[in-house]
């Protein structure tokens, strides 16, 4: 539903990726793994088409539910209305947002559980309060492809939780097509089908999260061995640091 | 927890935002009433109600009285320019403002207030006025805003400090070549005429050079109103805009092109005063909030009152005129000073 083909990418002797194809069907979440600095939201802006390519195609459908990671930082507007502006697509170039806009800017939010966010000023909100309405603004678009930028890595763990909760809800509530960069596996693994990881060096590798995310490829991908544990009654393995005798270091 | 206590006071401040509109007003009545009643010759504001009460009902007669000439063919048409200049200038600073993202860019921060100085000096230069002096301080203030965006634009990028930095560049461009065009002026007939236009003044307002105003300025405020909701999209980052169906670099040039003629009009018609699109804007945005669909007729109603009274003081307090420019420095200078460095210490503070 959305994605590139044969796309290449570098900015001078840095190549980003080369001969790339992604592609995130209707029903499927797909996860962009990668070590800081590594270009993931690069990637993410060549896919929505804010980034110019080297080479290669996208396809998207004209409106994308996008989710960046500092939206809208300045603005002094209450939470209903910067959902709201998720309805602009629809509205042209000198149109005003109705009842019935309103109407589905309410619904986005009822549907991220974020109703009593409405009426405070979005200035004013937390990093988790802002990251809902944003969320909830990408749903008001009504597209069923959504992009997402970073999502959880400016939150605490408790709002990590609640916003990979939500991400899980919307790929299953619907035949939505997500997309999401990350830098945690433990995240890649919670919440997406499919993952695309951008190694060091420019290589770029994809496939089901339960083949790609080995402890052997993310010691790769990272750098650096980590614990890999099997929660009690669990069927996966989450990613864990070693514990630090702080005798290695220096 | 927050939200509970902010409950109280977030309901009386919507109750003052429901009656702000009104009160705005009332006071540009008010402010216009007293422009009309003060000067040398006073006229008292029930006798100035009479006037305009009678005309409402016959507009084929002469005015003959000392008081009707005064109010009909003098304060009248003075007024009612400063008004219209006032809300265009304002509105046309509201709505840079939030295409830049900055609420400290202004028509005059921008070049196009020069830009149009140096096109209507050039049309008075060449022995024009009316529309082609009009449409010369259009034409050169969207040349100064060209200029400025292209200077600005490095790396497929515009950053705001650039655009200011441009903005003064190009402004003292313009600003040398109305001098050269001062220098070369005939000391006798053009000099005189290039000089007392650029001071700024609604001293030569007549009913035909409002007729003249009217048509750039409506343009332009109803073109600005029109995309109010679009404002508060463009005021987004720039690809935040793009993935809801914005595209702001088309559409930010319906914004450009309202501005410049809103200013360059007012420059045509009564020099170059500064200023007004800096402070009202942000005025305007303590009282009524970022959103452009009030931003835009608040700016608009206290920009014409602000200007109204202005104007009302330069004929008044001394015997002499004081020029429009100088009394909006005066209190321009000092405002922008303060949200510089309100502007600078939220941005650090971020």
């Amino acid at each position: 539903m959305i994605g590139i083909t044969d796309a290449s990418l570098s900015f001078g002797a840095l190549r980003l990726f080369a001969g790339l194809s992604v592609d995130v069907p209707r029903g499927r979440t797909t996860a962009i793994l990668g070590p800081n600095g590594r270009g993931k939201t690069t990637l993410l802006r060549a896919i929505l088409g804010f980034q110019a390519m080297d080479k290669g195609r996208r396809h998207a459908p004209s409106i994308v539910g996008y989710v960046p990671q500092h939206g809208a930082s300045q603005v002094r507007l209450s939470g209903l209305e910067v959902v709201t502006m998720g309805r602009a697509a629809r509205l042209g170039l000198f149109g005003q947002p109705g009842p019935e806009d309103a109407e589905a800017a309410s619904a986005a939010l009822v549907q991220v559980g974020a109703c009593h966010l409405a009426d405070l000023r979005y200035d004013r909100m937390s990093g988790g309060q802002r990251q809902m309405i944003l969320i909830a603004r990408a749903l008001a678009t009504g597209s069923d492809a959504l992009v997402l930028d970073e999502p959880t890595s400016a939150l605490d763990l408790g709002n990590q939780s609640r916003t990979l909760s939500l991400i899980a809800a919307l790929g299953r509530t619907r035949d939505r097509a997500i997309l999401f960069t990350t830098h945690d596996p433990n995240h890649a693994l919670a919440v997406a089908d499919d993952v695309v990881m951008m190694m060091p060096g420019g290589a770029v590798v994809q496939g089901a999260v339960a083949q790609m995310i080995t402890p052997d490829l993310m010691a790769e991908l990272y750098g650096v061995p980590m614990n890999w544990v099997r929660p009690d009654g669990s069927k996966r393995r989450i990613a864990m640091l070693p514990e630090f005798t702080g005798k290695d270091a220096l | 927890m927050s939200a509970a206590l902010d409950e109280a006071p977030r309901r009386a401040w919507l109750s003052l935002r429901l009656g702000v509109f009104p009160a705005m007003v009332g006071g540009l009545a008010l402010a216009m009433l007293y422009a009309i009643s003060a000067g040398r010759f006073d006229v008292p504001w029930t006798r100035i109600i009479e006037i305009l009460w009678a005309r409402a009902w016959d507009l084929s007669g002469n005015p003959e009285a000392m008081d009707e000439r005064i109010v009909e063919l003098v304060r009248l048409p003075r007024v009612l320019l400063a008004a219209m200049s006032g809300a265009a200038l304002a509105v046309g600073g509201a709505a840079l403002q939030g295409v830049f993202r900055n609420p400290l860019v202004s028509p005059q921060i921008l070049g196009i207030s020069q830009g149009g100085a140096f096109g209507g000096a050039l049309a008075i230069l060449l022995g024009y006025h009316g529309v082609v002096l009009l449409g010369m301080s259009f034409v050169f203030g969207l040349a100064a805003l060209l200029l400025v965006g292209l200077l600005s634009h490095i790396n497929g990028r515009t950053e705001i400090l650039t655009v200011i930095l441009a903005g003064m560049i190009v402004g003292a461009f313009f600003a040398a070549l109305v001098s050269v065009l001062q220098f070369i002026a005939d000391p006798n007939t053009s000099l005189p005429a290039i000089v007392y236009w650029l001071m700024g003044s609604f001293s030569t307002a007549t009913w035909a050079r409002l007729g003249l105003a009217v048509p750039g300025m409506m343009l332009g405020l109803v073109l600005v109103w029109a995309l109010r909701y679009r404002l508060n999209l463009l005021s987004l980052d720039e690809a935040e805009a793009r993935s809801l169906g914005v595209n702001p670099d088309r559409e930010r040039w319906f914004i450009f092109i309202a501005a410049t003629l809103m200013t360059g009009t007012s420059v045509a018609v009564a020099g170059v005063i500064g200023w007004i699109g800096l402070v009202v804007p942000h005025a305007a945005r303590l009282v009524v909030g970022d959103d452009h669909r009030r931003l835009i007729p608040a700016s608009a109603l206290l920009g014409a009152a602000y200007l109204v009274v202005i104007d009302t003081f330069a004929r008044t307090l001394t015997a002499a005129e004081i020029p429009l420019g100088v009394l909006t420095a005066l209190i321009g200078a000092p405002v922008f000073a303060v949200l510089l460095r309100q502007h600078f210490r939220r941005a650090g503070a971020g």
